[in-house]
Parts: C-alpha cells; structure tokens; sequence
C-alpha cells in the first residue's frame, strides 16, 4: 500500500510541475486575450498562481484529499463532475471494445499457436498485424464512410441519435445500461448501434494485442512435456489445446488483458474525436488545450488511480487462479 | 474457422435489422455541427469567444441590433428607438412594450439598466466595451438611469461619436438580461454570474435547454418572442471536432448544417445536389506583426519589402481556398468606412530593391511564430518560400495558440501570423489595436497590437482619438480613411486576407443568418 501512495504522490507532483512549467499563461487562457490588466489580475489571484509554487502544491494537495480537484475553467464546473459526467462514456466504450478484445483475441491467438507456420496462422496474424498498424483515426473514418454513410448499418458520430438525448433518467451515465433499466429498447437499439462502429475499431486494436500474446503464450505451453503426457493419456485434442494449455496460459493473459483495459479507460482521443464520443481522452485533451489545468491535473490523477487499482485488481485475481501464489 | 464466423455473422444480420437512424432530421428541428469548445461561460457580460458570443445572440435580445438583411443598418432591439442629447453625452433608449422574458417576466427599463450596470460591475474581459465610456463601479447608478418604467437614459463621459456608442452597445455586453430572476440566483454579491455562466435568463428567440459542455448545447423556441416565435422548435448543436466527421453526418442527413469544414471536405460536396455551399465574410484579418524592437524589422525599407513578398492571389485561391478574400487594411469590408483598395502585390524584384536599399541585399534570417492550425501554418510555409525569394530566411516556430500568443502578448517575437477579430462592430475596435498605443513602455496595461509589435505612434495616436469624437459620420469616415492608409503604407502591419466562413447547408434550409462579426450569426429565420 505504501508504494501505491508513493507512486501515487510522485504522479501529482509531476503533473503538477508540468502543468506550472508550461510556457502557457493559465490566466490568458481563462480571460481571453484583450483582457485589462486589473481583470487579469484578479482572475490571477483567484486561481492562486500569485502564491509561491511551493505553497500552490501544498494547497493543491490538501484539496485532493480532501476529494476537490478544484474547478475547471473550461466549463465553470467542479473538475470531479465534469469526470463523472465525461467518464461512462468512456467506460462503456472501452468495456465493449475489451469484450470483443477478449471474446475474438484469444480464441484467435489460440487457433494461430496450434497452426503455427500453416495458412489459419498467417491470416491471424496478418490481420493482428493490421490492427496494430493501421491508424485507429483512418479506420474510424473508413468505418464511419462504410458502415454509416454508405451502407448505414450503424449509427453516426455521438452516442445516440441527438433526437434520443435526455429522453431517459440518467442513473449510470452507461447509456446501455440506463435504457435497459428505463426499459426503453428503441434508446437501448439505438444506442448499441452507435456504440458498436467505434467499439469495433479499438476492440481491433486491442484484439491485434492479445491474439499477439495468447499466440506467443500457448506456443510455450504446447512445448510443454505436460501437454505431450496429456495427449498420451488419450485427452481429446480439444480438451488438450483448450483447457489444459490455455487454462495456464489464463494467469500472464490476465496482465495482457489488464493493460490493454486500462489503456483504453485513459480515454482515446483519436477514436473519440473522429467518433464525436464526449469520453475522458476528450476532456483531458480539450482541457489541456485550453490551458484548463485543474482539469488536466484532476484527469491524469483519475487515469492514474484507474491504472493503480486494474493492476490491484489483476492481482488479487492472479490470487484466484494461480495457487502458488495463494 | 466456421465456427468462429457463426457468431459473427449473426451479429451482423441482427444489428442490420435494427431500427435505421433518421434519414432526415425533423421538420421543425434545426440540427448543426459546431466546433464550440472554445465556450467558457453563458454570461453575456464575460462572453467574448466566438462560439460563446453566437449563443448570446440567440438567447438574448441587446438594446439595438443589426438589421439581418443589411448588417450596417441599426434596429432597435429591446430599445424601440433612441435620441440623442444636445451635448452629445445623453443617449435616451424608449424601452420596446410587451416584451417578456424566457421566465415571463417583463422587459423593462430598470432590467436594462441592471444588465448594463452588471456588466461594469463584474468587470469581466469584455467589460471595456462599456468601460470605455467613462463608467465604473461606482458611477454606475448615476450614469446608467431609469428615467420611467419605459425609458433608459446612459451618459457617457465625453461626447463621443454616436455611431461609435451605438456600435458598441450591439455588442454581447449590450444584452438584456432578467434581473428578478439572476436576483433569486444570487450568491455573495455576484448579481447572478455563477449560476448564469451554465444557466440562460434572456429574452430572445431561444432559451437555453440543455448544455453539456465540449458535447451538446440544445435551445428551445421561446413562444412569446417579440418578433414571433421562430419556426423552429429546438436547435441542438452538437460539438464535431472532426471536419471529415461533420460531412459524412451532413451527406447522410443527420445534421442540417456544418459550420467548420475544411477545403478538402467543401469540395467533396460541391457536386452534391441535396447541399448547397454558401461564403460568408467575416471581420477577422490574417496579418504578420512585425516586432519593432528587433532592429531589422525597424527599419521602413524592410518593412515595406516584406509587404512585396506575399503572393496575396495565389494564397488565396490555393491554402485558403474560399476562406479568405485579399484585403488590406485594417478595418474589415462589411464594417463602416472599410477601405478596399489594395496597393500591394506579389513583387520579389520590388522587395529585393528595397532590401538593398536597407542595406540587407544579402538578405537576412528572422523567427516567425506560427499557431499550430491549419490554415495558419500552411500560410507560413507559404511565407517562407516567397520570403526566401529577396533572401530571407524564415524559421518557422510553431507552437499552441496559447503558446505563441503568451510570447506575443511578452514582445518576445520577431515575426507573429495572426488572426485578429474585431470586437464589436465599429472600425474603432481595430484602429484601437491597430493604430493606437499610448503608452509603449513594457509594463503598459494596455497590450494592444500596436504596443505588442512595440510600434511607438504619436501622431497616429491623435487622429485615432480624434475619431472616436468625430460626430460628423462623412468627416468620421475620413478620418479612418487616413488611418488605414497610414497603416497600410506603413507599419510593422502586413494586413494579407479577411476570413470568410464557409457553410454547407442542406437544400432544403433556408434563413440562416451569419453577419460579419461573430455575435451576428442569428437562427431565428430558419426554416426548413
């Protein structure tokens, strides 16, 4: 627990440097710049840069613990409900992307290790390859200009069709989930078919990672003496392949799943911009923009804690599944 | 494999069956694509962002405005008409009956006031449009006055020209704003501002829905709108950073207008039927500031030379391509006394003649601090190359508009490519920035573009004081003539292009308003 709070201390007090070095006026930024000077020194004084740097850290610090992350320029708002309002949105993206991550990765991975060096392999591979290499922004576009303009199987840019906003009660943010409570399935349709075309391209992204890495997993495994004594018995290649080998490859893939999760919670802001997602990647890269750094500060803080507390999370499952380690 | 392809497909053919989005958007709702994240505040006395200002001007009604066919002509807003006192310092405003705000409440003299008096109070960065005129803080209640439930009467501290005045008051801080109801919003003394800074209290042809910031912003038609409820009864703008993005909604008929494409994406529409593309000028100027403390830049013949080394017509058609037209002088077309001529074109001999006759026939190496946006920093590249033609040597140094604008706003450039727009609709706005500079010392208080290119003008000084008195309009109008032709010929000013906005509309939209400054883009008129 100590090094988390180290680590955690040592985040804040990075960001908190950058965010003060930047060669950016944070007080141009919020009153424009034909303000008078008395106007720029007031605001100044508002935003407690007039203090000395050491004494705007401790301040800042007290606040954080105290759970205020201060005040965003940007939208006049508390910086700590702008990110639950901006949050969801990218929850509810990254956690379907992971899904097809996860559902089609490693079936994937697993069927290019058993064909190692045959046609299945190379195609898996090729086509992992793509999704590492092709620009998350281009195959939006391509997706969106296929998908939605041409053939218009999905839904356009945002998270559902404007004519549907604030129809339902907002109780999660998760507009997926708060349609099904609502019972609305027209939202709930309309909503899956927004979600699904930028779900899709980072489900890609981090599909291409993880059959990468349950391919190179399993062909270690099946290497592996156990394996040939299993087939010896007579187990049916099936269960060999499936249950024995990737049941111990299911420990390091958690890590490999882990990381690609919390990578997409950061918010990606590429895919949210060409998707017009209103997500965390967003927010943070407008607020930084304009200069807004409560909100840069209070977003990288979030991100932060979200990183710490997947890989918390990933241990303690590590826990369920390795005995060793019990 | 199969088996791994079942699932996929049935996924396809279940999602296909779904209910397919809007092929067109409703009859009375007006839908547009907006970059709006530069918005920080609803509050029509801090408004002063592009975006920002757009939604003042359709929430809320200001004192006069703008006739929407000719955008030089003053109407009366919630002012029905006005006159003006002997000693020219008196502006007497007959507030317009039966008006009433979004609340219901009705629009009288003292919310007038109140609005007026709210602005020089909380002295937000527009304030000094008000300001300007001699009020502060405490002179306010006297200064600003309600003669009778009816009539407003305001007193400058000089008597300044009326064109000038009224001018002004178009702007957003001349929005009237409800003040029984900011009064039951009130917190320590703020007259209302923080709950109105994501909140509306207006009287104008929309009242504010729903605002998410970076995300969503939907109005709602206002029914007792005095000229008459607008046909349409929601307008929901939805923030697409993406152009690309923007088009493919606009093709597919989800959105009824985007504001903010690029010239890639204009001309992949032009052949569409179902979109009509239309230009709109705006007042904003590209200009290079040229920092007079750097000796080179100092001198007239550089100056000049500079002036002959922009290839006006080729960038225009090429980087700006529709979104700027040639013009230089500083007071933009569409705005009282804007001068069209333009003396200077694309000249490498003229330029090297001069450079030679500063000495510099070698040429010389300079910075140019560039935004890092399109068009801007294609501009400069462009810059570069036809600078390089009489010798000098360009460095480009991009870098974030808040980035270079604090180096600017510092006088630690050589060379600044900027994009200035005026801030209320009267030339002295830019003859202000341009063409006045009182007090050029480094820690004036005053940084306007004049004092950041360090350009020292006493003479010019004069006359552009001398204009903002001048109550004759035809001796006005000479006077400005004077300035911009001094500016032209010579300053650390090289004015290149004003900025047009480009917007492609569906066919089937009609009276779409957008006016020459940012807070004249009105929706009222729209019908689909």
């Amino acid at each position: 627990m100590i090094s988390v709070a180290l680590t955690f201390l040592g985040l804040l007090f990075v960001t908190f440097i950058i965010a003060r070095v930047i060669p950016v006026d944070p007080v141009l930024a919020a009153v424009g710049e034909r303000a008078s000077a008395d106007v720029y020194a007031a605001v100044r004084a508002e935003l407690g840069l007039d203090l000395p740097l050491y004494e705007q850290f401790a301040r800042y610090l007290a606040n954080v613990f105290q759970g205020d992350l201060g005040q965003s320029v940007l939208t006049a708002k508390p910086v700590l409900a702008d990110i639950a309002r901006v949050f969801p949105a990218t929850l509810e993206l990254a956690t379907t992307a992971t899904l097809l991550g996860v559902g089609l990765g490693i079936p994937l991975g697993v069927i290019a290790a058993v064909n190692r060096d045959r046609w299945a392999d190379h195609v898996i591979r090729v086509f992992g390859l793509m999704g590492y290499s092709v620009p998350v922004f281009w195959l939006g576009l391509v997706g969106l200009l296929v998908f939605y303009a041409e053939l218009g199987w999905v839904g356009g840019p945002g998270r559902l069709d404007v004519f549907y906003e604030g129809v339902i009660e907002s109780r999660t943010g998760l507009i997926l989930v708060d349609s099904l409570i609502a019972g609305d399935l027209e939202i709930f349709s309309n909503a899956l078919r927004h979600i699904v075309l930028p779900a899709a391209v980072l489900g890609y992204f981090s599909l291409a990672y993880i059959s990468r890495m349950t391919r190179s997993l399993m062909l270690d495994q099946l290497t592996q003496e156990y394996i040939t004594t299993a087939r010896i018995k007579g187990l049916s290649e099936r269960r060999v392949i499936w249950v024995h080998a990737l049941g111990n490859v299911r420990v390091p893939l958690i890590t490999v799943i882990a990381l690609s999760y919390a990578s997409l919670l950061e918010g990606s802001v590429l895919t949210e911009t060409v998707f017009a997602w209103p997500g965390l990647g967003l927010y943070i890269t407008n607020s930084l923009f304009a200069a807004d750094m409560n909100a840069v500060l209070g977003g990288t803080i979030v991100v932060g804690a979200l990183f710490i507390g997947i890989n918390l999370f990933s241990d303690l499952l590590y826990r369920l599944f390795d005995p060793r380690v019990r | 494999m199969r088996r791994f392809l079942q699932p996929l497909l049935v996924a396809a053919v279940l999602l296909a069956g779904l209910p397919t989005s809007w092929a067109e958007t409703p009859d009375d709702v007006f839908v547009m694509a907006l970059q709006f994240d530069d918005i920080i505040t609803l509050d029509p006395a801090e408004v002063f962002e592009f975006s920002g200002a757009e939604y003042a001007a359709n929430v809320y009604d200001r004192l006069i405005t703008f006739d929407t066919e000719d955008m030089t002509t003053l109407v009366g807003g919630v002012a029905e008409s006005w006159s003006l006192s002997e000693d020219g310092r008196s502006y007497r405003f007959k507030i317009r009956e039966g008006m009433r705000f979004h609340s219901g409440n009705p629009v009288t003299a003292e919310d007038a006031a109140y609005s007026l008096r709210r602005v020089v109070r909380l002295n937000k960065s527009p304030a000094f449009i008000l300001t300007q005129f001699g009020f502060t803080p405490e002179n306010v209640i006297e200064r600003i006055r309600v003669l009778d439930e009816g009539t407003l009467e305001i007193e400058t501290d000089r008597a300044y020209a009326p064109s000038f005045v009224l001018n002004c008051l178009t702007a957003t801080v001349g929005s009237v704003v409800d003040r029984t109801l900011l009064e039951e919003h009130e917190t320590d003394g703020d007259m209302g501002h923080g709950w109105l800074r994501t909140h509306s209290a207006g009287s104008g042809p929309f009242t504010l829905g729903t605002w998410r910031p970076n995300e969503l912003l939907i109005l709602l038609r206002h029914d007792s709108y005095w000229r008459g409820a607008p046909a349409m009864a929601r307008v929901i703008i939805r923030h697409i950073a993406e152009p690309a993005t923007q088009r493919l909604l606009l093709e597919k008929g989800d959105i009824d207008i985007a504001r903010n494409l690029g010239p890639e994406q204009v001309e992949g529409l032009r052949d569409n039927p179902a979109i009509r593309i239309r230009e709109a000028p705006k007042g904003a100027l590209y200009y290079l500031g040229l920092n007079q403390k750097n000796p080179i830049l100092a001198k007239p013949q550089v100056r000049r030379a500079l002036r002959y080394l922009v290839d006006y017509d080729g960038i225009a058609g090429t980087i700006l391509a529709g979104r700027g037209v040639v013009h230089q002088a500083f007071v933009p077309r569409g705005f009282f006394s804007a001068l069209e001529e333009r003396p200077f074109s694309f000249d490498p001999a003229e330029a090297r003649r001069l450079l030679a006759e500063a000495g510099l026939a070698e040429g010389f190496s300079v910075t140019m601090d560039v935004r890092n946006t399109a068009p801007t920093i294609d501009l400069a590249q462009v810059l570069q190359a036809s600078f390089a033609e009489a010798g000098i040597r360009l460095e480009i140094i991009p870098g974030d508009g808040k980035q270079t604008l604090t180096k600017y706003r510092a006088r630690n450039h050589d060379i600044y490519i900027g994009l200035w727009g005026p801030d209320y609709q009267d030339p002295h706005t830019n003859a202000d920035s341009f063409a006045h500079n009182p007090d050029n010392s480094d820690d004036s208080a005053d940084k306007n573009l004049a004092w950041r290119n360090g350009w020292e003008i006493p003479e010019l000084n004069r006359v552009t004081e001398a204009a903002v008195l001048e109550r004759d309009a035809a001796k006005r109008a000479a006077l400005y003539g004077e300035l911009q032709r001094a500016v032209q010929a010579d300053s650390p000013f090289v004015i290149m292009f004003q900025s047009v906005e480009i917007i492609a509309e569906r066919q089937n939209v009609r009276g779409f308003v957008s006016g020459p400054t940012f807070d004249t883009v009105f929706y009222r008129n729209v019908v689909k």
